[in-house]
Order: C-alpha cells, then structure tokens, then sequence
C-alpha cells in the first residue's frame, strides 16, 4: 500500500457570509466575498492529518480544482499539516458549470494517478449542498465507500467507519483502497498557527489541466435562474375561531 | 405606547439591592417619542430600522445580570456610523436618553433605560474591516463578536484571545473594559485595544487615536482609547474597535492539581508567576465548587481547593513549562498533578471548570444563580478567600468559587432561591461585605463586570472623592446632558 490519502478540499464563500442573489438572476454575488476552505473539508483534511500523525498513512495530498484562488485553499490544507497540492486548474465558464460528476472523473483519475489508498472529501459542499461528489468518485473507481463518516479507524488493510444516518450510527468495515466523506462529528478542524503557514508556504502545489487527466468538464446541466428564497410576510392576528377558519378558507387552504 | 409600570418599579433583583429612586423620565422623552420623533428615526434607518414593539423593547431593556428588565421606548438599528450620528443629533435635540446595545450579554445592568429613551441596537453593523495580518491588527463593528471574529480569523494563524465566557460584541467588551480567563498572559481589554471610532452625545465623531491608526503604541496626547474603555457606554456609543491580535499557539497543555489549602493553591499561582513560567490560564475553584464538579460531571477529583491550568507555546517548549509548575505544586504539598496535550483528554481534564456555572446550580435546583466579582492583589487573596468562606457558612448561603487567581480575581457564584426575600436579603449583605473586604485589601470591587447599576455607591468608596469629581469632570465635558446611558457608573449628583 502507498500510504497516500488524497483530500479534496473546495473554496467556497465563507459560512458566515450574507448571501445574496445577482441582479440578473444567474448566480450568486462571489465578487469581493470572503472566501474559504468548505467546512467539511476541513474536517477532511484533519482527519488525514490524524492519520498520518498516528502513523497509519504516510503522505497526504491536497487537492482542489478551480482558478488561481484555489491555491489559497491548499495552502490552508498544507498549513494544516498535508505534505502537498494539486491544483486542478478550471477558469472562467467551465469553473462556473463545474459540478461534482466533472470533479468526481478528475478525483478519478487523480487516485489512479498518485497510486492513492484513501481518498477523503467532505461530505457536501456548502454552496451547492450536492453530497455527490465522494459517491461518484468511488462508483467510478469501484471502490468501497464510506460516507458521513463521525468514526474512522484503519484496521489493518480494512477501515471501519461509523456512519451517520437517519436512524441513528451504523458500523461498517470495508476494503482499502476506498472513499470516505467526512461528516461534522468526524473531528474538530486545528487552527493553521503561524509557523505552520510559513512552513506551508515551502510546501509544493503541482499544476495539472483536466484535460492532461484525459477528463472532459463539459457540463449536462445549465442553471436557468436562482432566486432568493421568497420574503416571509408578516403575520395576521385573529379574535376568534370563526374569522380563522373564514380567513382559511379565503386562502384556499381548507 | 410607553408603558411606565417598569420605570417605576425599584430595580432589586436577585441581590436583593434596593436601587436609587428611578428617575421618572422627564416629560420630553414621553411627548418627543409621542410626536413624531420616531418618523425622524425612520428617515436616517428606514422603515425596519425602528422598533416600538413591546417584545423587542424588553429584549434590549435586559441582560445577564439579575437586575430586572427596564426597556427603552423605541429601539433603532442603524447600519452604519453615519446613521449612529445623525440618531444621536435627533436624540441630542430632544434630550432623549442613548443606550447602546451590543449582545446584551452584560453582568453588571448596563444596558437598562433607567429614564427609558432610545437603544442603539448595533448588530447590523457586523462587518469584520481592516485585517491587517503582518501588524497584527484588525477593525471591528460592534456587531462582530469575539467568536465570528475568531473563526473569520480561523485560516490565518491569528486570534483574539480575550475570552469573558460569553459570545459578546467585541465593541461591547471594550465599552466594559472585559477580562476573562485568558488575561493572565494575554492581558484585558485595556492592554489590547488600539483605537476606538466613537459617536459622543452630540453627534460627533471621534477617533480615540486618530482616524485609521494602529501603532502598536504611542505618546501622544491623552489616552482617550483607554478613557473610553471600561465606560459602559456613558460617554458615547462605539462603533468601531482596533484590536491587537495574537498568533494561535502551537500547542496547548493542560494541567490539574489538587492542594490541602486555599493558601497552598495560591502561593503555587504566585511562585509559578514569579518562576516566570508564562501560564496561559490559572484558574483556582475552592472544595465546595470541586464536589459540584464532581457530581454534576460524574467525576472524582478530590474534594479540595484546586488549580485548573493551561499552557501555550512552542512544542518543545512546554514539557518545560509543565515541569517547572509540577514542580512548585509538590513544593507546596499539592497532589494529584495531571496533565495532557491532546484535544480529547484536555477537555476532560478541565471539564470541571468549564461546567462550573451549571454545576453550581445544580447544587439546588430551581435556584438562580448571580456571580460576585472581586480583585485584590494577589498576597491578600488567601485570606479574603478564607475570610469569604467563613461569611458563607455563618450567612448559610451557597457560594462555589471559582477564580482567576493569577489575577487575584475571584467570582463567587451565588446560588440563590429567587422567591425568598430573606435569602436574597443574606446574598445582598455578603456581596456588600465581600466588596468592602476586597477594598480594605488594596483591591476592587469589579474586577470584570464592571460598575453598571450596582456597584456605584462602592466605586465612590473605591476610588474616593476626588476621583468621582475627576470622572463627573470628564462626563460634564462628553456628554453634558447626561444623556448616555443615564444611572451607569456614576451617582447622581448630589445637589
């Protein structure tokens, strides 16, 4: 086994920014937005730094798709401790229709590339709240996968992953190599210190094209128009139980 | 519709304190709001910037503190410091009472509009400005608390280590000059803030060190920066703080020690400080707060005065640290010493202290609960301690301590049943007693919270009279109405 986990990390608006719709319907502001690494990234990134501090893995690789402000995210991964980056590069229109069945072909043939045994994503993004992209990657590479993981342990060449579901936690052990994501309880993302970004800054980021992937980013999909969610109204105060049950009526609902 | 009822009520809480006769409010506010003021107040911050609803006047007449709720008449939320000033003209014109609202997470009753009047809730003016990562500085809006600003700082290597507990507004902080667990090493809001944007009564903007300045210090001229920190709002409203930031430590160690004595523990405290080893956190809770712990955690350290610590630093670094102070702690006959590096086993090790308020109210369910907040200096904190222990059992009152004993700063969490008048009655007389005991040991009577409604009449003993002149001097100057934040700090005049 390589002892080499991929992390996929995104570059997403801040969690804590006011989002807000352009004028023209199309998409959302991101001009001047704060910007930073989606927060189950981070969980994902820290899980692979656990690991290798425990010694079960031997190099972590960070890896990010889009334009130039990529960097910025795996540079936040390498300050956290990954070894080092790909930076996927994706521009201008085919960054804006890039979605998770593109990035799960690229993660694809990235994890046969770089010979990984664990490939590990955070279990959605914030922006698009797909929670596609770690299923994809592992159908495509007819991998196990392990998905809104809150446990991990590597067990000699089987991890076992404790799940979040809607009923509760569920146990299972599968094959490496394989594809976790990582779910809010998996564990609490470190704070870059300040020594780890000046050491991060050394660390490397290679450059690759999807196309040198042999991966075609064409989109099938085309957003037609995003809207705000609609304005709550205020509410209307009645005196009694026949003018709610007239109120009712006259707004169809009964 | 003003509702007068709370005006006229005494504010006793809790503490049982019987206030200074409510001010009724003149005249003006009633008939000002009554005709037409509050359209003035739309025209600066539009329809959804003013509020007369009963709900959110309650919301912004309280806080954390046991005084009751005293609303404002009308509530506005500007969005920018513009509007701040162009409310506060309105409100100077009319000679209408200025609250400032940052989180209402206060201790002290900061924020009731003892004459009503208008609370400036800031919380839409919530930009983080100006990181400047290489000096170490940053620039909030009041509605920035120090939590957002921490995780907008996470990918930095940077933060703001001035941690009172509560998520407060940072401006806030300042205006009640907060400390926290942290101040050991990283200092309180006075050491770490360089600048304050200021609106005073009249409307005028101030720059405290100049507009945009951030030196790391200076010499020039008065220090209006830390005038207008820790004056909970009677001087003017904040809406913009300069503060100085850290780099996130490398690597955190904490530690535990049990001790035979109150004195053991803090005579560890001092020769740990004076050993030079830099502690981040030293917090000490006294055997009654320990058996809380305990029972309310399920855990089962021992039943004595004890010291929670916390050390920062670079990797290698630390095991030094933690060394030197295991060291001083066997020297005074402490046992038990424990102490971990890693996230999970941290957090259990200081479990304790992080559940003391709940596990002091545990100790008698249905009770509230009210923090006293004393300071002395550090050689008189063993025998306030003891002496305060000794008040507690002859008055038969509930009291856990817990406190930031390098600072020589403790808190005594009362746990007190609301509904009997003769317990609150007890509670009212010790914190009288503790605060005088404090200031017979060269200490203070708020060490944190600060003065706000209650502790007024104690300040003048603090700082005598010459000081109160001085301070009324500087409110005379600022704010000659005595429109900001009326009945906080200072005593009304004597005429």
């Amino acid at each position: 086994m390589s002892g080499r986990v991929l992390v996929g990390v995104k570059r997403v608006i801040d969690y804590a920014v006011k989002i807000r719709v352009k004028p023209d319907n199309s998409g959302v502001v991101t001009d001047g937005v704060k910007h930073s690494m989606n927060p189950f990234c981070e969980i994902a990134v820290e899980e692979a730094v656990k690991l290798k501090e425990k010694k079960f893995i031997k190099e972590v690789v960070a890896v990010s798709c889009g334009p130039q402000q990529a960097q910025e995210t795996i540079r936040t991964a390498l300050a956290m401790g990954a070894d080092r980056g790909i930076h996927v590069e994706v521009t201008g229109k085919d960054y804006d229709t890039l979605g998770p069945l593109q990035v799960s072909k690229i993660f694809a043939a990235l994890a046969k590339k770089e010979d990984a045994q664990l490939l590990i994503l955070g279990k959605q993004a914030i922006d698009d709240d797909c929670n596609q992209t770690g299923q994809m990657t592992a159908a495509l590479l007819d991998w196990p996968q392990g998905t809104f993981a809150s446990e991990v342990s590597l067990e000699g060449d089987k991890i076992k992953v404790v799940r979040e579901i809607d009923g509760g936690l569920e146990t299972i052990k599968i094959n490496t190599p394989a594809v976790l994501t990582a779910d809010l309880r998996l564990n609490t993302p470190r704070y870059a210190t300040l020594p780890n970004i000046m050491k991060a800054k050394k660390k490397k980021i290679a450059q690759v094209k999807p196309a040198d992937l042999g991966v075609d980013i064409t989109s099938r999909l085309e957003v037609l128009r995003v809207d705000e969610p609609p304005q709550r109204l205020a509410g209307v105060t009645v005196e009694t139980v026949d003018d709610l049950v007239a109120k009712l009526k006259e707004s169809g609902t009964i | 519709m003003m509702t007068s009822s709370y005006r006229n009520q005494t504010h006793s809480g809790v503490a049982g304190r019987a206030q200074d006769v409510v001010h009724v409010p003149p005249p003006a506010v009633q008939s000002a709001v009554a005709h037409g003021v509050l359209s003035a107040f739309r025209s600066v911050c539009g329809e959804d910037g003013v509020s007369s609803g009963e709900a959110v006047r309650e919301q912004h007449g309280r806080d954390e503190s046991v005084h009751r709720c005293c609303p404002p008449d009308v509530v506005v939320f500007p969005r920018c410091v513009e509007e701040v000033s162009a409310l506060a003209k309105i409100c100077s014109r009319h000679s209408l009472p200025i609250i400032p609202f940052g989180t209402g997470t206060g201790l002290e009753g900061g924020v009731s509009a003892v004459k009503g009047g208008v609370c400036f809730s800031l919380r839409n003016m919530d930009q983080v400005l100006d990181l400047h990562q290489d000096d170490f500085d940053v620039t909030v809006e009041p509605g920035v608390t120090r939590k957002a600003l921490n995780s907008y700082l996470r990918g930095t290597g940077l933060w703001f280590p001035v941690d009172p507990g509560a998520d407060a507004s940072l401006c806030g902080m300042a205006a009640t000059s907060a400390s926290g667990t942290n101040a050991v090493r990283y200092g309180t809001m006075r050491e770490n803030v360089l600048n304050l944007e200021v609106v005073l009564a009249d409307g005028r903007v101030l720059h405290t060190a100049g507009k945009g300045r951030r030196p790391r210090k200076t010499a020039a001229g008065y220090n209006l920066t830390n005038l207008l920190v820790g004056s909970e709002g009677t001087l003017g409203i904040i809406t913009k703080t300069t503060l100085r930031l850290y780099g996130v430590p490398e690597a955190t160690v904490a530690a535990v020690c049990s001790f035979p004595s109150v004195q053991a523990a803090v005579d560890s405290t001092v020769q740990v400080l004076q050993a030079g080893v830099p502690v981040a956190r030293i917090e000490f809770l006294d055997d009654v707060m320990m058996d809380a712990c305990n029972r309310f955690s399920s855990l089962s350290y021992a039943v004595s005065p004890s010291l929670f610590l916390e050390f920062h630093g670079a990797e290698g670094s630390l095991e030094e640290q933690v060394k030197a102070a295991e060291d001083i702690t066997r020297y005074n006959g402490g046992s038990g010493f424990q102490w971990a590096k890693d996230a999970a086993t941290r957090e259990r090790l200081w479990k304790a202290r992080h559940d003391a308020w709940y596990a002091s109210l545990a100790l008698r369910p249905g009770c509230k609960a009210y923090a006293t907040d004393v300071c002395v200096p550090l050689s008189r904190l063993p025998q306030v301690l003891v002496e305060t222990k000794e008040d507690l059992i002859e008055s038969r009152l509930t009291g856990p301590i817990v406190g930031h004993v390098g600072d020589g700063n403790f808190h005594c969490l009362m746990v007190v049943d609301p509904d009997d008048p003769e317990e609150l009655h007890r509670v009212h007389l010790f914190v009288e007693r503790l605060a005088r005991r404090a200031l017979a040991m060269d200490g203070t009577c708020t060490g944190e919270h600060g003065v706000g409604l209650g502790k007024r009449a104690l300040l003048r003993e603090e700082t005598g009279p010459v000081a109160v002149q001085v301070m009324q001097g500087v409110k005379d100057a600022l704010d000659p109405r005595n429109l900001m934040n009326p009945g906080k700090i200072l005593l009304p005049r004597e005429l």
